[in-house]
């Protein structure tokens, strides 16, 4: 009899689950941990949708479009949370995305308009590295300086594919050159940012590819202020995190939802010192204290995801050219 | 092959080697199957192959020739804390790549041990960084593996056979021409086609240790098709060529090896009455120091920089150990099912060649194309998440079957020739011989190829990041995970756990092997 009633217990609560709709949202792995976005978002929306927010890691922003091209038009997801400016055309081309209906004020350094993509947040490329080392003030600087960076590959990491259009957007032609000179100060390239990052903390490089946002991290997770970022005077490359809506959506009033939850105070105001990036709409009470001690660039320099994808392949190939002398 | 008698069946090895190749090819061919027309191979594609074949082979050659004095050294003396430090020469090659190498760069980087020992003397840091780097890296891996197989060489050789010897008069230059140089033609060549497989996917240490794009390797091309340009077509096809060089490397290695043992022993204890010259003493003492400074100095850094986060690690990482712990066992429980009869059937067979390259797909294909592949057949009749965890542990046993068929067949070899018509002559049928002869008869090397598997399916990230989510990651995943946001002292804590747990269980598994077993 006991067994009977638990058993009917079982089915009650999942029938009573059922009625609960879910919104799937693939993201990367970082937004997803403990220590990121995630779970504070998970309930913050959870608390105003009546809905089951579900967040499904799928590796990083690369990793989880090819992830949606395999799953195409089947794909559980509703919304997709964490491509970058780099990946936004491919991922348009794929047809999978639906158009969005969220009207924000974004602060960001540059306009932004996409009709399927919504940005939630932003940061800078820059080189990171220890407050008592004086820090060149330009790539030709850095050329001619005998600093080692450590860098990470375009071909397998994002912020490595932010760094080709980096010197690509600040240089255009010239940028075979500046690679030239570039070579003798690399000390080696790695598949990913963790790599890179590990390797400069255990002092293999004087300066390692990030963002002016990591040395926030140090400072208010760990109180260490002896991390910086050099500004550079070219400007220096963006990269904007957006979301979008997938034309396939069982569910596609909670994705609006869930996109205008995304740049709203509640969502923006864990972005900060969860993912340590700038949010895009900045919430009421300010960016938190120890974020006014990061560089701000002079200039902010992005290319347009249509020009980014055309760039891509050349500037790869004038990269590998220029490395593999 | 049918018109021999045989002491026990070969078909369920030939069954498990069928479904090892249809797994793998299966897999490819569900990439092959969904990729759209591509590209074909470019220029730079024929540079990254010649790279990863002179690297892969450096690598293997190197870890080789070093295993065999350091093999012979440990083979031919007894001291105390052999058994510990046998054990933790393994440990390299069950590390997750990006822990080992920040603990070889702990030590050979420019900021290294070495660098700032030689910057104390007023000379420049090590430049580790370009082929070089890579091959020491590779042969920091492999070494280990080199020699625990090249060591097993020396165990098999039966103690009646030093016995002879030594009445005989025979001194260690006669020793190595009648005993060890043909127990190495039949042993290096496999350990050789094994370690040149591994070298031939290595992706990760190749281009940090190499130092940039001239280090481009055929899986860094894999990975960056999928990622990059998602060409799957491009990945089947760069990935058919990995397939096509391991199975041309393990045919030539095959080929030279040649079949005949030394006949059976009564297992009496090896005793070297010839080895016990002051020289070759001395040689054999440089040896293993040398090996075991090499290679337990990373170990040593990765401890260090792991002990301070191993106090406040977060609780995702016990969840994680505990995944890991989980897909280890299965895994090594399935290697055993799989490698065990094909080791069984390979030793009968006169025509086994397939069976033994079949069981080295596991290595030659890329875990992307394997992972991938798997995804695209899984996804339309199951979520691939329900799936994560007997995915994972069945990809992590295939990927480890290529060292358990080194250590199996060999053994197995012997004990079927040795044993296989006394078992005939007795009419005992397959079941006794397996239960009476067989099995017991290869404890030791069952024992070691269950610790070698639950190790390295401990430590390896296999499949399990394109089916997990976050309630599912393995313990390696949330390394990566834990560096990815910046806690880079926890993710070393995390390492430092790790490298505890799968050398746990490569002892416990290994030292069930050999009880009651080695004096």
């Amino acid at each position: 009899m006991k067994y009977l009633a638990f058993a009917a217990g079982l089915f009650s609560a999942s029938a009573a689950l059922a009625e609960t709709p879910t919104l799937t949202v693939y993201t990367y792995d970082s937004f997803t941990t403990e220590w990121g976005p995630g779970p504070l978002v998970e309930k913050a929306f959870e608390a105003q949708c009546g809905c089951d927010l579900k967040l499904v890691a799928a590796g990083d922003g690369a990793a989880l479009l090819a992830r949606l091209k395999l799953e195409g038009a089947r794909s559980d997801a509703d919304v997709v949370l964490g491509l970058d400016t780099n990946l936004v055309q491919a991922a348009r081309d794929t047809g999978l995305f639906a158009p969005h209906a969220v009207s924000a004020t974004f602060d960001m350094p540059v306009a932004w308009s996409d009709a399927d993509f919504v940005p939630y947040d932003w940061g800078y490329f820059a080189f990171v590295h220890d407050k008592t080392l004086s820090a060149p003030t330009s790539f030709r600087a850095l050329a001619d300086s005998d600093l080692k960076i450590v860098i990470q590959d375009p071909r397998a990491s994002t912020p490595g594919l932010g760094l080709l259009m980096w010197v690509k957007a600040a240089y255009g032609d010239e940028a075979p050159a500046i690679w030239d000179g570039l070579a003798d100060n690399i000390v080696t390239v790695t598949k990913g940012w963790s790599e890179s990052y590990g390797l400069f903390l255990d002092g293999e490089a004087d300066m390692v590819l990030s963002y002016t946002t990591s040395p926030a991290y140090h400072l208010i997770a760990e109180e260490d202020d002896s991390k910086t970022a050099a500004r550079f005077d070219e400007g220096h490359y963006m990269q904007i995190e957006v979301a979008g809506k997938l034309a396939t959506s069982d569910q596609p009033e909670l994705a609006d939802q869930f996109l205008d939850f995304m740049v709203s105070d509640a969502f923006q105001s864990i972005i900060p010192t969860t993912n340590w990036m700038y949010p895009a709409v900045t919430p009421e009470a300010g960016l938190p204290d120890g974020f006014d001690t990061l560089i701000t660039p002079g200039k902010a320099l992005l290319l347009s995801p249509e020009e980014a994808a055309a760039l891509r392949d050349p500037a790869l190939a004038e990269w590998l050219t220029a490395l593999s002398r | 092959m049918a018109d021999r008698a045989q002491p026990v069946s070969g078909a369920p090895g030939i069954g498990a080697a069928l479904c090892v190749a249809t797994l793998i090819l299966g897999a490819l061919a569900a990439v092959i199957w969904r990729a759209e027309p591509g590209s074909g191979l470019d220029p730079s594609d024929w540079q990254a192959l010649r790279f990863t074949l002179i690297q892969a082979a450096l690598s293997a050659g190197l870890s080789v020739a070093l295993a065999v004095p350091v093999a012979r050294a440990l083979a031919r003396r007894r001291f105390v804390g052999r058994g510990a430090l046998i054990t933790l020469l393994g440990a390299p090659f069950i590390l997750p790549v990006i822990v080992a190498v920040l603990g070889l760069l702990a030590v050979f980087g420019r900021a290294g041990w070495v660098s700032q020992a030689l910057g104390a003397l007023g000379l420049e840091p090590l430049r580790i960084y370009g082929l070089h780097g890579v091959v020491l890296a590779h042969v920091f891996f492999n070494l280990p593996l080199a020699t625990r197989l090249i060591l097993q060489g020396w165990q098999e050789i039966p103690g009646e056979r030093f016995r002879l010897a030594a009445q005989l008069g025979a001194g260690p230059g006669a020793i190595w021409r009648l005993l060890e140089r043909p127990m190495l033609a039949r042993t290096a060549p496999g350990a050789l086609a094994v370690v040149f497989a591994i070298c031939l996917t290595s992706f990760a240490v190749a281009l940090t240790l190499g130092g940039g794009p001239r280090a481009t390797t055929v899986e860094l091309a894999i990975y960056q098709a999928f990622r990059f340009d998602f060409d799957l077509g491009r990945a089947a096809l760069l990935s058919g060529i990995q397939i096509v060089l391991t199975a041309l490397a393990a045919g030539l290695a095959l080929r030279a090896a040649p079949g005949s043992g030394f006949g059976a022993g009564l297992d009496r204890s090896v005793q070297r009455w010839d080895a016990n010259t002051p020289a070759l003493r001395l040689l054999d003492g440089a040896a293993i120091t040398v090996a075991a400074l090499f290679l337990l100095l990373p170990l040593a850094a990765i401890a260090m920089a792991g002990l301070p986060g191993l106090t406040e690690l977060p609780a995702s990482v016990f969840h994680a150990a505990r995944t890991s712990v989980l897909i280890a066992l299965l895994s090594t429980g399935v290697l055993l099912l799989l490698a065990v009869p094909m080791a069984a059937s390979i030793a009968m067979a006169r025509r086994a060649a397939w069976i033994e390259i079949a069981g080295l797909l596991g290595l030659a294909v890329s875990p992307l194309v394997i992972g991938t592949g798997l995804f695209i057949v899984i996804y339309p009749l199951a979520d691939p998440r329900a799936l994560a965890l007997p995915v994972t542990a069945l990809v992590n046993a295939v990927m480890a079957l290529p060292f358990a068929l080194r250590i199996l067949v060999p053994r197995a070899r012997a004990v079927i020739g040795d044993f296989g018509r006394l078992g005939l002559g007795l009419n005992m049928g397959g079941g006794p011989f397996l239960r009476l002869v067989l099995l017991p008869r290869m404890r030791a090397q069952i024992g070691f190829t269950a610790g070698l598997a639950a190790a390295l399916s401990m430590g390896d990230l296999g499949v399990i990041a394109l089916f997990a989510d976050q309630d599912m990651a393995t313990l390696p995943l949330q390394i990566y995970r834990l560096m990815g946001a910046y806690r880079m002292e926890a993710a070393a804590g995390a390492a430092l756990l790790l490298l505890g747990l799968s050398m746990l269980a490569f002892w416990i598994f290994d030292r069930g092997g050999r009880w009651h077993a080695e004096p």
